[in-house]
Order: C-alpha cells, then sequence, then structure tokens
C-alpha cells in the first residue's frame, strides 16, 4: 500500500480483528458478551459490561413480556444449534481457482473457511437470523478477502473482472434489507470483500473542517477518534457500533442527529468507489457543485451494486461543548405529532427529536433497570400521579418525545426553553432528562432484545418510511392496523405488538419507525406469516403515501416496489448506469433493480 | 293475531334469531323504557360535540380552498363566501341530543304499537354490528320503503344500546313546524335535493359527510337508493353520497368502513295507496306537520308486521382490495378536490349495486306478496270482473312459495297456522285492495282521487291501474327473487334458442334494458346467468349441459310463471319504445314526456291493445328512458337547460326488435357502462 504510515490520525485497533465472529454473535446481534436472559428468579438481566443497562435486573420486562405477546418463561425456544458454528452444514466452496491463485499472489489476506464465510452469508432480517438460529445456511460466500487499502480493493476488482467472479462488498453487516444474501441462482465463485481492515482516518483538514477516511471505519471508532482530535462527525445511526462508512454511503444512511449535522447525503464532501471500470472520483472537493447530475447520487444509494467506496472525505465540526437530553409527556399521540410538526414549521428542533407512541412508551418504562434507592423509587411515583392524576392524562393514551440539544451551553438552554414553550401549546409535560437519555439508550439494546424475544417464541422487527407531515397520523394508524388485522388473518394465535414512533422531522414530512412483533406459538412457519405481514405492512405505508424507504435501502426486501416508486424510466436510468459501470455483474448481490 | 307470526318460517341457512321489538314494549312501561339509562358502547375516537363538528367543517382545508375558488370565480370576498358556508351548515346540520332521542322512542313506541302487530329484528345481526361500531366508522345503509322506517333504525339502536346514527334527509323534513326540529335534534341532518352545480353547497355537504366519518362522530345513515321506493322494488343506487362517504377510506383518513346492508320490508306499506297514484302522476302531497297530524287517523288500521334485517358488516378496505390504487392520492393534498378516476367510480358503483343487492337478499317476503304474483298472472279485466277462484290462488301462491325457496328467498311464512289460514289472514290485511267473496277473490278499484279536470273515461283506466300498481309494488317486493331465473325464461321463450351463448347474449341484452328496473351488480353478467341456471335447474325446469339449456315438458309451468312475471315489464317498455318510434317528438323533456306516454298508453288500454297497466307507471317511464339514455338511443341535450332529450328513433326501433325477439342483441351497440 503506497501509504504513509507517519500521515495517519488514527487507527481503529479496536476490535475488527479479521475474525470478527471472535467477539460477536454469528446467529444474533451484537457482542455475545451481551444479552438479556431472564433469571433464575424470573427476572430479566442483561449481561456484559458494555452498555449503561449491562449488569442490572430489569424487574419490569417480565411482567411486558408475558402481557404483551402472552409469551411465558416456561415456552422456550432457543438456538437449535450450539453458539459454535457446525461447519459440515455449510456446503463447500465453489472457488475460482485461477483466481484464487492470483489473488493470494498479491499477498491480500483471504479465507474460505465456513465460519468466515456464514459470518458473511447475512444481514440482520428477521428470515437470516432464525434460519441461523435454526442452523440453516443457503448460499453463503465462497471466499472471503480483506483489503487494507483503496489500491488492494483495486486489484481485487481487477482480478475479479479478469476471472468473472461475483463481488459482494460487506461492511458492518448490519443490513435489515437482504442487501447480503447471496442470490442463490449465481453459479460464479462468490467473494464477499470485507472493509473492515480499510479503518483508518487518514487526514484531518482543520481549515475546511473535513476528514478523509478509509470506508471500512466503524461508526463508533470514527467518532472516537475524530473526538480524540477535539472533533466529530455527528452522524450517528442507531446501527453506528456496527455500521461502517462505507455502508452508509451505500445505503443513503441516516443518523439521528440529522437536525445538526444533516444526512450522509449533506456530509460526504468527496467519495472514492472502485468499479468494475475504473475508480470514479471528482476532481476537487468544492463544498457544491453545478457540473451536471451529481455523480455522487450515482454512488450514494448503490447497494454494492456498481462498486467498492474505499475512502470519502467528510465533513467534521468541533466537538459539541454541550449536551442534554430531555422528555416531553404529551396526554395522546395526534398532540405529539402535532407539536413535532409545528417543531419543524419553526426549524427549531433540536439535534435529535422522537416521539413514541403509547405502546413504545409502555415498553420503555418495561426497560427501566432497578431502581437503588427508595427516594428515586418514590420521585417515579410521584411523577405518575401527577400526569396521570393531577393533569388527567390517560395512561392508556399517552405518549413521550424524547429530546436531545447540542451545542454551547447557553444557546442549549435557550432552545430548550423555545422547545417546551412550543410542547406546552399541545399540551406536553417536561419529563426529564432521564426519561430522555434511557430512551436513546434504548435504541442499542433493543436489538438485543430481540434475540431474547426469539429464545420464547416471539418473533418481531422494525421498518421505516418517510411521509408527508399531513399524512402522518394516518400512516401510523393505518399501518398499525393493518399489521394487527394480516396477524388475525394469517393465523396468529396472540394479539401482536404492533407500534410506531416518529424518529426524525423534515420541513416537509418525517420519517416513522414501525415496529412489530408477535408471539408465533402454533404456527407451523411463522417466518412465512411474518414475512407476509411484513408486506401486507409495507403496501399498506405506500398506499398511504409513505416512501419505500427513508434509510434502511431497498436490497433485495424491497425491490418488488422500486418500478412503482421511480417509474419504468427512473429504472432505465438506473439500469443504464449499471449496464455501463458493470456490464458482466461482477458487483452481482442483485440488490435494487 | 300478533302470534300469526310468532314461528316465522325462516328458509336460509343461517341461524337467526328473530326477535319482536314490540313485544317487550307491550308488557313493560313505555316510561321506564324511555328514560333507562342508555350506555353504548363507545367508538373508539373520542367523543365530539355536535358544534365541534361543524366548527371543523368550516376549519377545514378542503372548504377553505372551495371557498377560494367560489370568491374567486364570484369575485365576491372569501368571508362572505365562509358565511354562505356557515348558513349552508347551520340549515344542514344535525344536532344530536339523548333527551330528544329519548323523545322520539317514547313517541315511537306509542306509535309502532298502534301500526303494527310485531317489529321483528334478527338479534345475530343486531350482535355484529354491535361489535362492528367499536372497530370502524360504520355505515348503515337501510332501504327506504315508507316515512315509517326514517326513524326505525334509531328506535331499535336506542333499544339495544347501541349509539344512535346520524341520519341524512331531504330538506323537505327540515320544513315541517317542530317535528323538523325534533328530527334534527334526533340525529338528522338536511339536504337539499337539487344541489345541481352548486359548488359551495357541495362542497359544505361533502365536507360534512366525511368530517362525520373521519371522526367516527357516530354511525352514518343513509338511503344508498337516494328515496323512498315509490314502487317497492329496489331503486338504481346514487352515487354522490357514495362517494362522500368512501373517500375517507381511499384517501387513508380512516383505517376501514363498515358498511351495514339494512333491509327494511312490511306486510303492508302505509302509503300504498299514495303511492300508487303518485306513480300514476298526482303530485306527492308536501311534508307537512299539519299532513302528519291528519294522517293519525291511518292509526286505526292495521299494517301487519315490519321486518327489520341488520345484513353481515362489509369492510370497505377488504371489497376494495385489487379495484382501488391508493395511491393516486399520493400525489396531491389530499384536501385538493380531485375528479374521481375510472377505477374509483367504478369501485363505488359497484359497492353501492352490491349494497343493494343485498339489501334485496336481506329483505324478508311475505305469503301477500307470492299472492300478488299470482294474481298479476291473470288479466285485469278477469279480478275486476268475474274475479279469481280463492282455491286456484291459494294453491297457486303455495306453489309459487316452493319456486321462491328454490330460488334463495327469506320467507316470512308462519309455519304453525295451516297455510289456508295465512293466506286468508293476509287477503284481509289487505282488504282494501283485494275482496274475497262467495269463493272468489276481486280487485277492488280505488276510490277517486281528487282531481280538478272533469271526468272522462279514462279516469275509469286510472282507477283500475291504481289498484293494479297496488299489487304489481307488493309483487315487487318479491320480483328479485325471481328476475334472473325470468330473465332466462324470456331470453329461453323469445329466442327459441337452446344454445347457452345465445341465451347469455339475450340475457345480457335483458340486462341492458332492464338496468334501471331492477338491480344487477355491474360486471356480474355471467355470474348472474349462471345463478339463473343453476336456480332453474334446481326447480327442474330446465336441463343444463355445457353448451345447451333444454327444456322438459314438466318445466313448462315454471317457465311460464317466471316469463309473465317478466312480461309486463317487457309489454311497457315496448309501449314506450313504440311511442318514441311512432307518436312522440324528436326532442323532448322529460316533463312533457311522462303525460304524453301516458296518454299514448292509456289509448291502448282502452282500444285493448294494450293488457298491462303497469306502463302508465311514471317509474318505469323514467326507467326506460334511463335504459335507453345508457344505450344512446336517446341522448341528453348538452346545451339545454329544461333537461331536454333527443331520440334516436332508429336505434330505439333496433331495440324493441332485439326485444322482441325479431333480430339478435348483437346487432345492438351497447356502449361500455360508463359505471363499469
Amino acid at each position: 500500500c503506497g501509504r504513509q504510515p507517519g500521515s495517519i490520525v488514527g487507527v481503529s485497533n479496536h476490535i475488527w480483528q479479521i475474525k470478527r465472529q471472535e467477539i460477536m454473535k454469528w446467529n444474533g446481534w451484537g457482542y455475545s458478551d451481551s444479552r438479556f436472559f431472564f433469571n433464575k428468579k424470573g427476572q430479566a438481566e442483561f449481561t456484559g459490561r458494555r452498555y449503561r443497562l449491562s449488569g442490572l435486573i430489569i424487574p419490569g420486562l417480565k411482567d411486558w413480556f408475558e402481557s404483551t405477546f402472552g409469551a411465558s418463561l416456561q415456552h422456550k425456544t432457543p438456538a437449535t444449534v450450539s453458539p459454535i458454528l457446525n461447519s459440515s452444514a455449510v456446503q463447500p466452496p465453489t472457488l475460482n481457482e485461477a483466481f484464487v491463485e492470483e489473488l493470494k499472489s498479491t499477498g491480500i489476506p483471504l479465507s474460505h473457511d465456513a465460519e468466515d464465510r456464514v459470518f458473511r452469508a447475512h444481514g440482520h432480517c428477521l428470515h437470516e437470523i432464525f434460519a441461523l438460529r435454526e442452523g440453516k445456511f443457503g448460499r453463503v460466500p465462497d471466499m472471503v478477502v480483506w483489503p487494507n487499502c483503496h489500491n488492494d480493493v483495486v486489484k481485487i476488482v481487477e482480478l475479479a473482472c479478469k476471472h468473472n467472479v461475483c463481488l459482494i462488498p460487506y461492511g458492518g453487516g448490519t443490513s435489515v434489507s437482504s442487501a447480503l444474501e447471496c442470490p442463490p441462482e449465481e453459479t460464479r465463485s462468490i467473494v464477499s470483500l470485507d472493509t473492515s481492515q480499510m479503518n483508518r482516518i487518514l487526514w484531518i483538514d482543520e481549515k475546511n473542517l473535513t476528514a478523509h477516511v478509509e470506508a471500512g471505519i466503524v461508526g463508533q471508532d470514527l467518532e472516537r477518534l475524530l473526538n480524540e482530535s477535539g472533533y466529530c462527525t455527528g452522524h450517528e445511526p442507531d446501527s453506528m457500533e456496527f455500521s461502517s462508512l462505507g455502508g452508509w454511503v451505500a445505503t443513503r444512511a441516516s443518523g439521528m442527529k440529522k437536525n445538526v449535522y444533516g444526512n450522509i447525503e449533506d456530509l460526504v464532501v468527496h467519495v472514492k468507489m472502485v468499479t468494475p471500470q475504473g475508480v470514479i472520483e471528482k476532481s476537487c472537493q468544492g463544498p457544491r457543485m453545478s457540473t451536471g447530475p451529481d455523480v455522487h447520487h450515482f454512488i450514494m444509494g448503490s447497494e454494492g451494486t456498481l462498486g467498492v467506496v474505499t475512502e470519502v472525505t467528510m465533513k467534521i465540526r468541533p466537538m459539541p461543548e454541550y449536551q442534554k437530553y430531555g422528555s416531553v409527556v404529551f396526554p395522546n399521540f395526534e398532540q405529539g405529532v402535532a407539536c413535532l410538526r409545528e417543531v419543524a414549521r419553526q426549524r427549531c428542533a433540536p439535534a435529535s427529536i422522537r416521539l413514541m407512541d403509547n405502546e413504545q412508551f409502555k415498553f420503555g418504562h418495561a426497560l427501566k433497570p432497578q431502581v437503588s434507592s427508595i427516594f428515586t423509587s418514590f420521585l417515579d411515583g410521584l411523577k405518575k400521579f401527577y400526569i396521570t392524576k393531577f393533569k388527567g392524562f390517560d395512561p392508556n393514551r399517552l405518549c413521550v418525545a424524547t429530546l436531545l440539544f447540542e451545542g454551547d451551553r447557553e444557546k442549549v438552554l435557550q432552545h430548550e426553553k423555545q422547545v417546551y414553550d412550543i410542547a406546552a401549546k399541545f399540551g406536553g409535560l417536561a419529563a426529564g432528562e432521564d426519561n430522555g437519555q434511557r430512551g436513546y439508550m434504548l435504541t442499542f439494546v433493543i436489538a438485543y432484545l430481540r434475540d431474547l424475544g426469539m429464545d420464547y417464541y416471539v418473533i418481531g422487527e422494525s421498518f421505516e418510511t418517510s411521509v408527508p407531515w399531513d399524512r402522518v397520523l394516518d400512516i401510523c394508524r393505518n399501518v398499525k392496523a393493518r399489521i394487527i388485522r394480516e396477524c388475525k388473518d394469517k393465523g396468529v394465535q396472540f394479539s401482536p405488538l404492533s407500534t410506531c414512533r416518529v424518529t426524525q422531522t423534515y420541513d416537509a414530512g418525517a420519517c416513522v419507525y414501525f415496529y412489530f412483533a408477535f408471539n408465533y406459538r402454533g404456527l407451523s412457519d411463522p417466518v412465512h406469516v411474518y414475512e407476509q405481514v411484513e408486506h401486507a405492512a409495507r403496501e399498506e405505508i405506500l398506499a398511504n403515501g409513505g416512501s419505500l424507504s427513508h434509510h434502511h435501502g431497498v436490497g433485495k426486501l424491497r425491490k418488488e416496489w422500486m418500478r412503482d416508486t421511480i417509474s419504468k424510466v427512473g429504472m432505465g436510468m438506473l439500469k443504464s448506469v449499471k449496464d455501463y459501470v458493470d456490464p458482466n455483474n461482477i458487483f452481482g448481490n442483485r440488490n435494487l433493480l | 293475531m300478533s302470534g300469526s307470526f310468532r314461528d316465522p318460517v325462516v328458509l336460509r341457512s343461517d341461524d337467526e334469531d328473530l326477535v319482536d321489538v314490540l313485544e317487550e314494549r307491550r308488557h313493560g312501561s313505555d316510561l321506564g323504557f324511555t328514560f333507562r339509562t342508555f350506555s353504548p358502547p363507545s367508538c373508539p375516537a373520542p367523543s365530539v360535540s355536535s358544534s365541534d363538528l361543524r366548527q371543523s367543517v368550516l376549519d377545514s382545508l378542503f372548504l377553505r380552498h372551495v371557498a377560494k375558488e367560489v370568491a374567486v370565480e364570484t369575485g365576491s370576498p372569501l368571508e362572505m363566501v365562509m358565511g354562505d358556508a356557515r348558513s349552508i351548515l347551520e340549515e344542514m346540520s344535525q344536532n344530536l341530543q339523548l333527551g330528544f332521542i329519548r323523545l322520539m322512542a317514547f313517541t315511537l313506541t306509542k306509535v309502532f304499537k298502534k301500526l303494527f302487530r310485531s317489529i321483528f329484528i334478527n338479534m345475530d345481526g343486531l350482535n355484529t354490528l354491535q361489535q362492528a361500531v367499536q372497530e370502524n366508522p360504520v355505515v348503515l345503509m337501510p332501504n327506504h320503503r315508507s316515512y315509517v322506517d326514517f326513524l326505525i333504525i334509531s328506535y331499535i339502536l336506542f333499544a339495544f344500546d347501541l349509539p344512535v346514527p346520524v341520519i341524512a334527509a331531504g330538506i323537505p323534513l327540515a320544513g315541517m313546524k317542530i317535528v323538523g326540529e325534533i328530527l334534527r335534534r334526533s340525529g338528522a341532518f338536511f339536504i337539499r335535493r337539487s344541489i345541481g352545480s352548486d359548488k359551495l353547497y357541495w362542497a359544505v355537504l361533502s365536507e360534512y359527510v366525511r368530517t362525520i366519518i373521519r371522526k367516527e362522530f357516530a354511525p352514518f345513515e343513509f338511503y344508498v337508493e337516494g328515496l323512498r321506493s315509490r314502487t317497492l322494488k329496489s331503486l338504481t343506487p346514487k352515487l354522490g353520497m357514495m362517494h362522500m362517504v368512501l373517500e375517507p377510506f381511499f384517501k387513508g383518513e380512516v383505517f376501514d368502513i363498515t358498511l351495514v346492508p339494512i333491509s327494511v320490508s312490511y306486510d303492508r306499506v302505509l302509503e300504498e295507496s299514495l303511492l300508487a297514484h303518485e306513480l300514476l302522476g298526482v303530485p306527492k302531497p308536501r311534508e307537512s306537520t299539519a299532513g302528519l297530524l291528519k294522517a293519525t287517523r291511518i292509526l286505526q288500521e292495521d299494517f301487519g308486521s315490519m321486518f327489520v334485517n341488520f345484513g353481515c358488516p362489509l369492510s370497505v378496505r377488504s371489497l376494495c382490495e385489487g379495484r382501488i390504487d391508493r395511491c393516486r392520492f399520493n400525489l396531491r393534498p389530499r384536501h385538493v378536490p380531485q375528479q374521481p378516476s375510472a377505477d374509483v367510480q367504478a369501485c363505488v358503483s359497484w359497492l353501492a349495486h352490491l349494497v343493494v343487492r343485498l339489501q334485496e337478499e336481506g329483505s324478508v317476503i311475505g305469503p301477500w306478496s307470492l299472492m300478488c304474483c299470482q294474481l298479476l298472472q291473470n288479466p285485469v279485466h278477469v279480478l275486476t270482473g268475474d274475479g279469481l277462484d280463492w282455491q286456484q290462488l291459494s294453491d297457486g301462491t303455495v306453489w309459487s312459495r316452493r319456486l321462491a325457496v328454490d330460488c334463495g328467498a327469506r320467507l316470512s311464512w308462519s309455519g304453525s297456522v295451516s297455510d289456508p289460514d295465512v293466506m286468508t289472514s293476509a287477503a284481509a290485511l289487505h282488504r282494501s285492495v283485494v275482496q274475497r267473496r262467495r269463493g272468489r277473490v276481486y280487485l277492488l278499484q280505488g276510490e277517486e282521487p281528487e282531481r280538478r279536470r272533469p271526468i272522462g273515461s279514462e279516469d275509469g283506466v286510472m282507477r283500475t291501474a291504481a289498484a293494479v300498481l297496488m299489487l304489481a309494488s307488493y309483487r315487487n317486493q318479491a320480483l328479485h327473487v325471481f328476475v334472473r331465473p325470468a330473465m332466462l325464461a324470456a331470453a329461453l321463450n323469445v329466442t327459441r334458442s337452446r344454445r347457452r351463448e345465445q341465451l347469455l347474449g339475450f340475457f345480457c341484452f335483458l340486462q341492458d334494458v332492464f338496468s334501471h328496473e331492477f338491480i344487477f351488480v355491474p360486471g356480474r353478467s355471467t355470474q348472474d346467468f349462471e345463478e339463473a341456471c343453476f336456480y332453474l335447474k334446481k326447480c327442474g325446469a330446465v336441463n343444463i349441459d355445457d353448451q345447451e339449456v333444454t327444456v322438459p315438458d314438466s318445466g313448462l309451468e315454471v317457465l311460464s310463471f317466471l316469463q309473465k312475471l317478466l312480461q309486463p315489464f317487457i309489454d311497457s317498455y315496448q309501449v314506450v319504445f313504440r311511442f318514441f318510434c311512432e307518436d312522440g317528438p324528436q326532442v323532448f323533456s322529460e316533463k312533457q314526456l311522462l303525460p304524453a306516454v301516458r296518454q299514448f298508453a292509456t289509448k291502448l288500454i282502452l282500444s285493448g291493445e294494450l293488457h298491462t297497466y303497469e306502463a302508465l307507471s311514471s317509474d318505469t317511464q323514467k326507467n326506460v328512458l334511463s335504459a335507453l339514455r345508457r344505450l344512446q338511443a336517446v341522448t341528453k341535450l348538452r346545451a339545454s337547460e329544461q333537461n331536454e332529450y333527443k331520440v334516436n328513433r332508429e336505434a330505439v326501433r333496433r331495440t324493441a326488435d332485439v326485444l322482441a325477439g325479431k333480430i339478435p342483441p348483437q346487432m345492438l351497440q351497447a356502449t361500455p357502462d360508463a359505471r363499469l
């Protein structure tokens, strides 16, 4: 590699060894040491030491879990395979010997070990994880390569073209769109191109406030390293612990604090991508250009179908002086949405503002860790009394917004007041920093909860959309109702959890997240039922004016709706780009089109 | 007497449970009933007051949008237009109040007990309704046969602790002193009859309706037939209100809407004679409180029983699945008015027709309807002259009961009383029309209706016609059961063909011609034909294989009965066709047409050329006009202000020839129905 070691600002020597599965679950979410379980007393606990919730007991979870899903701790469905993968169940690799030979001569690390291949054969869709837990492996990559830098990628792509090998780029593996699934009809050798070793910050430009970063870097490392220099990108998708910069670019990711820092398309100044036709990049780093359609927008959202993003120049900001969480309780969801709309109208949204519906509010409540002092629990009781009895909020209707303010202290306090004043007009009551902070913490542990549910016959998933303001309430109501009705029609024996939250506000609309889970006892093919319901829910979203995706992307899961979404001509445009850039379909993950 | 319907033969597979609402009222205290605790299961949404409802209509973006357009078009200031909107809304709005519901319940209890022996309702239907009101906005869609049924649904819902509906009513009712206000406070809201192109009025009305649905203010009740049927036959549904009601679903403003077809049937209709005279051109008396008080004399009469059947709730969402692309509403703000697209129009029309068909299926047929079917098989001069042998009538009726059952009818025919007693009792109930004397039955000619002009020879015809039309309307109550098999019988008779294909062709032609006479769900011709085949086969009238429909000798009786049921319609249509081809002007208005056709038909009856008096019915005449318009044999002149029409005589003649079997139906170019 032609890189000068001295110029490197930061290297994430964190955990991203080549063998990622050594610290991460191969058939569930996140770190191996962190998981929920019900202890002997039937209380939920979260293991490990990585999160604020780690090592704590969550007394309310069991009751919530049992009453919401009709589940029981007596009815267990542990993963049928041991935590260690049984490699004999994985089909032997189809290798392109000539390719392997030439690649070996370059010295780029590679492997066709079953564990490495299975680990990179999936994202985190329900059906993918469910199959893994049952020990079922479909088509998996035949080989994994770990390029160390841009030039390594260039070599790999050249060889792949020469030997007609299918490449599937792999970043953090957090996809929820079946984007990483190997097309079963692919007969060529499939090589997973793992970008995790390209994880350096190459330079920081403090004059222009930009940083040039290798695309394999994972979100938490990027932030940590920049913080060491007093900067941040402010890009914080919920998956930032594991998702990579290249993945963000390839899927048009969105971060929690986009109100201050912008989404990925606002943050990217320059991108380098290796394609079968060569390297694409712009010649300068001008902040805005009028040079025809922006070629960055062919790259952003290309979902690995055109090439591998190797390096990105990103905007950075000085770290905020002050951060403050907050929360507001509203008497009902309608009022909450009206408040968010008003905040958006006045363009005074805090770094993050999210509105949970009543079911999620209750869910969040169930996840409160055991309080250590009688005083705290007394305070909690008092708060509850004040809100439900004194203010007359119906506990079965109220909902809560969580807030995060960032900036210099004075401005934050001023901003905070402005937002709380607006909230008050919609009947909102400030409900403290704790509730807010816990709300955000939960976004990181919620994915672990799905694994817990899967131990007890409960499966679920989240999906998202973006929608104009005037339709937010309608889409939330209709999609939730559709989920419930479809579950009933499909023979689900227990009423499902069907809940939503508004997670982002824009001038012209909002991003809405749906969570959906159900107890599948009594169903012979729960995943199929799940998929039918999710499909129906997506149809409902589209019929109510919602988009196909706000930030999860299309992958293969939502491909069928692309044509209706972007029109026939739009499809033709994308296809012609693909045909030019990658005529032999080397980047053959078959996403998007 | 009230026991005679105690044990109705419900000839349907469903396990139903008929309950007499009046039974309890006859034993319990009316005051106790009126003032009992009323606690209906609440709709999911929080309750809204009537004035909140009005305010949100006035505040709606839709109304503001239209008001701005109107202001620009008329040059008046926006405030004035909004002021107009406010007064329209004031005139229209209901003001539902529990106190008045109680008053209404008290009064109606008194009235109903006088008028009816029983009011039967199906409890299972009511139970499913109870479930439905808690889930989605509910639209109650009864048929309308008599003024009496205006508040019957509210009365029943009150009696069974269900939320009382808001009801769409014609504005004349609002004009009644005191009564209008009582109706308003019982949940009625009032719509002008001829709205025409009054944009603002449409806007206020449609937003008002949509707001009620959206907010789930109360169940919404309206007559999809648009008005009271003068003939006791279902009317072609009106689509305006249906569009308004369904739009919140199309636009995703509610998750689903539940439609509940409700069928109200009577042993004897209060207005029977008034209706017959209206059909003959005697204007309907204006709705007035004084008139209502005058009408109290009918309280002395016996009207038998009333049947209210709550149909199975229909989910609009499920029904529209695959018929509507809801995404089409994505690219415009939903408050901006948008012409309904073809798929929406077709779907709304289909749903409306479907509901009317379900109303028909839910309605109950009494022995009297079957007796009228039999009576009208005989020439009128026999009925008025020598009379019909009672035994022959009752044998025929019992025979047709079997046929009706085979064709899927719901009968109310007591099993605990002997058949002759049932029929005797039915005839007695209708002694104003028929008289039984020395083993024979005679048709009674009505009293002379009040006329200003001098009495002529034609008045005799009118008097007979009034009586015939009364019989005909009771026959009409049963017609929906027989109409499809009868059309097949007519096809067999007219085409003299056995080939299914040809029969289907003629069957479809009849559906086109009778599109306004009977209710056919659009796009279901083939299924209707199959249904007709199925029923005729079931009762042994025909044999059917892949290619052919053949008639065994044993089937002739059924076919002849069915054919004769339809004959008056065919004859009446031919008369109107003939009028257009021979006598009529090439350009005419509806106002001129009706008296002219009536005169033409009267002449033919007097000369003995025409045997059916039903040709005199203005309803039939209007239906012919609508059918001809649909077949494009008559076109409306666009420029004309008085609704003038132009006749294409050649096209009318062709239609007449097909109907008479002179040329095959393929010759006729029926344009695709815009409503499909």
